[in-house]
């Protein structure tokens, strides 16, 4: 599965950021085997629609499920349109992802 | 200055709870009294009007304002996505098969149907605001913009409202607070603008924005200090040092502050100030009058 991960850093040990539309990087890991590209997020210097712009990165880059630390109304619209499973997640990028594989994560409606 | 053809004065103030309103409606009401029925108010404040509490007109028609939105054909879609890509407010996205618009977001610039290679998407009026028309009692003719609740985007409805000037009328614009894109909208639709400021430090941190826009802007400016009193310099040293015209004071007088509190105009509750309001129109239409001559000279 490709889960994206709102962050503030640029790898698996850098910290999951509180907001996706405002996150530095979006980090998409490959959870079979902990491969990961780094997305830098057009949301974070936006005006307006950051929401809408983090959520359009995560959707091209293929993910399935999306991690941050919150998120706004604009992102969540899309990503529950689009079949894509939003999660609040903490801790570190590595410490998110292993989270939601152990199911310990909550979705996000 | 022909007849057909009478200048247009906005209002405005770098800061709300200045006296924009109260200076403004009382000009109206001072100028209609000496040229009746040539006079209008137009109201640009959308996103909070309010000089129809001070001038109680009669409003006999609301049209409405509307923007472009994108609105699309998802047979016809084929979710390339660049739409996506080309909007610059996050407008629009493609998340996996579905096609999502945020109207909020959305700046109206038509680039997503221009960039759509199959034309699956329409631009579709969304309405964002209303202009009202009316009158009051003794025939001020009346114009009053309003952002509809919700909505974000004031500049469109501000547009429609200050295109309502009507150049062979007296026409005062009450401006919006502050010097972003709602004021420098409203402005630019007059010949003049008369900015009003408090004597206070930050009356005139607000006023030197407020001129600096208009200089930017190319619209000549004088100043109503309000609320004025003995005791701080800073204002009249700034426009004494810049060459800007103090059109007139108004003192700092619980008497006004309880007619303002009435929903009276200084010229409704105090027939005395009318002859002063009517000057400084003519001290404005003098000094563009100079202004126009010297640049003939020039």
């Amino acid at each position: 599965m490709r889960v994206a991960v709102a962050s503030s850093g640029d790898d698996l040990d850098a910290p999951v950021d509180m907001r996706l539309g405002r996150c530095a990087n979006i980090i998409v890991v490959e959870t079979d085997t902990m491969n990961f590209e780094v997305y830098s997020n057009p949301g974070a210097l936006a005006g307006t629609g950051a929401g809408v712009a983090a959520a359009q990165v995560v959707a091209d880059a293929g993910a399935e499920a999306v991690i941050a630390g919150n998120f706004g109304i604009n992102s969540l619209r899309a990503f529950s349109n689009g079949g894509i499973t939003a999660y609040i997640g903490s801790g570190t990028v590595r410490q998110a992802v292993q989270a939601l594989l152990d199911d310990e994560l909550e979705a996000v409606e | 200055m022909p007849e057909q053809n009478k200048p247009t004065v906005s209002v405005a103030a770098g800061k709300g709870g200045t006296g924009k309103t109260l200076f403004a409606t009382s000009l109206a009401v001072a100028l209609n009294e000496v040229n009746p029925g040539q006079v209008q108010l137009i109201d640009c404040d959308v996103e909070e009007p309010n000089a129809d509490i001070l001038l109680h007109p009669q409003i006999t028609q609301q049209t409405p304002v509307n923007v472009l939105v994108p609105e699309v054909d998802l047979d016809i879609c084929t979710r390339c996505g660049q739409c996506a890509k080309h909007c610059q407010f996050s407008a629009i996205a493609v998340i996996r098969d579905a096609v999502l618009t945020f109207p909020d977001l959305c700046a109206a610039c038509g680039v997503c149907a221009y960039v759509c290679p199959t034309g699956a998407i329409t631009e579709v009026n969304r309405q964002v605001g209303s202009v009202a028309h009316g009158s009051t009692v003794q025939g001020i003719k009346f114009v009053q913009g309003r952002l509809s609740v919700g909505d974000q985007r004031a500049t469109p409805v501000t547009k429609a409202t200050g295109s309502q000037t009507d150049d062979s009328m007296i026409t005062i614009l009450d401006a919006p607070p502050g010097t972003a894109c709602p004021m420098q909208e409203t402005i630019e639709f007059s010949d003049y603008c008369i900015l009003v400021t408090e004597p206070t430090p930050f009356g005139l941190a607000n006023l030197e924005d407020s001129v600096a826009t208009c200089q930017r802007m190319g619209i000549p400016c004088g100043v109503v200090i309000n609320r004025d009193q003995a005791g701080w310099p800073g204002v009249e040293d700034y426009c004494a040092g810049e060459g800007i015209d103090i059109l007139l004071r108004i003192p700092q007088d619980r008497q006004i502050a309880e007619a303002y509190a009435r929903g009276e105009t200084l010229a409704d509750a105090f027939p005395q100030w009318r002859d002063e309001l009517v000057r400084v129109y003519n001290d404005v239409v003098e000094a563009l009058l100079q202004t126009a001559t010297t640049k003939v000279k020039e």
